[in-house]
């Protein structure tokens, strides 16, 4: 059966922390991280990289457009 | 191994991309605060701008407000008006260059305050150009005083105590306002602070900037937006309040399409 996986890329010095990813994922993947950037803000990472199912909602989102969004087909047997 | 899980490497290829930033948002850092709707309704503009292949026929003009930096973001030929003047600035730029798309990106208080006349007798004459109404209910960039639009009740620096409709008037509901005129030929009201409504978005952005083909006069599409700075709350809390308090006074959906008011739903008959 074929499954749908995705994954997200966040560009973590132009992330400002704002969370709003966070609250658009409909599969809780999304946390900030306890570290800061250059800027000083506590930038977003995948914590469940798993239930990453490429929808892009996060990136939609994102006032700053700094989330790049990927979604493969996975082959499983 | 069974269900083994596939590294975010094997994803994170080229051929898996979905979704990036376009290009035609430059490379520089938005000045907006964490969580500000300026940004998406940045990319949205440049989205449409990208997917109509319309950038170098495209010109914007920046209000005055907290955007007033937009044509640093915007890959494309923009001119900043003075504050409140931006459709008056964008008639003359549509007049002399009928085939180009010409839209201003502007606040509430650039719009709804100093800007009345202009976007009054702008969407009167029925320019063909579409306006880009950013609505937070305040007046970002100064400090968070009361704008035309901030709701009744509600605290802005010069209204610590809320807005007193006996005192300071009821908040103008200039998109209604401007849907009764017959120059207008779609007006809507749309958010972006959900995926869903953010996508509701850019398809109404998208209708504005096809509008300007036919030349049937002026696309108008405010975002309620939020300014957590200016209302003193988390960017969450903020699309939260933005829910419970902006949407009722000022509700989403279409007002106008190809020049015909949309029908309220029927009132139950008495
Ligand atoms: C002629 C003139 N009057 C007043 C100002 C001060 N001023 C700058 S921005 C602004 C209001 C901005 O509010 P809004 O248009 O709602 O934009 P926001 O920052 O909320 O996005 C005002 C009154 C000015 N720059 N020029
Ligand atoms: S792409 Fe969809 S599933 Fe993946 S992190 Fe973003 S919102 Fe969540
Ligand atoms: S929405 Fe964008 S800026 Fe905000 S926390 Fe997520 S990645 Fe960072
Ligand atoms: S002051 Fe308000 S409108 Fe201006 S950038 Fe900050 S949040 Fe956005
Ligand atoms: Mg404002």
């Amino acid at each position: 059966m074929a499954k749908i996986k995705g994954a997200i890329v966040i560009d973590r010095e132009h992330c400002k922390g704002c969370e709003l990813c966070v609250t658009a994922c409909p599969t809780d993947v999304i946390r900030m991280e306890k570290t800061v950037n250059g800027k000083g803000y506590h930038f977003a990472y995948m914590e469940n990289p798993d239930a990453c199912t490429g929808c892009a909602n996060c990136a939609v989102v994102c006032p700053d457009g700094v989330i790049t969004v990927y979604r493969k087909k996975i082959e499983e047997l | 191994m069974e269900n083994q899980s596939v590294s975010t490497d094997e994803i994170v290829r080229e051929e898996n991309l979905v979704y990036k930033k376009t290009s035609l948002m430059t490379s520089k850092a938005l000045s907006y605060c964490p969580g500000c709707g300026h940004g998406v309704v940045h990319r949205i503009i440049a989205e449409v701008i990208d997917e109509m292949g319309i950038q170098a026929d495209t010109i914007g003009v920046a209000p005055v407000g907290c955007s007033v930096l937009a044509y640093e973001f915007l890959d494309i030929d923009m001119q900043q008006a003075a504050h409140g003047r931006a459709p008056a600035v964008a008639t003359g730029i549509k007049r002399c260059w009928p085939d180009k798309f010409v839209f201003t990106y502007q606040g509430d208080g650039d719009l709804a305050a100093i800007g009345t006349a202009e976007t009054i007798h702008a969407c009167n004459r029925g320019e063909n150009i579409t306006i880009i109404f950013i609505n937070n209910g305040i007046y970002g960039m100064t400090g968070g005083q009361m704008a035309p639009t901030t709701l009744p009740g509600m605290r802005s620096s010069t209204t610590p105590y809320g807005r007193d409709i006996a005192l300071m008037g009821n908040p103008l509901k200039i998109t209604e306002v401007v849907a009764t005129l017959p120059g207008t030929y779609f007006v809507a009201r749309h958010s972006v602070h959900t995926p869903l409504n953010a996508r509701k978005t850019k398809k109404a952005m998208r209708m504005a900037f096809e509008n300007q083909k036919l030349k049937k006069g002026l696309s108008f599409i405010e975002i309620v937006s939020n300014c957590n700075s200016g209302w003193k709350m988390t960017p969450t809390q903020a699309n939260k309040w933005m829910e419970d308090n902006m949407f009722p006074y000022y509700p989403m959906g279409d007002i106008k399409v190809n020049g015909e008011m949309v029908k309220k739903k029927e009132e139950p008959k008495a």
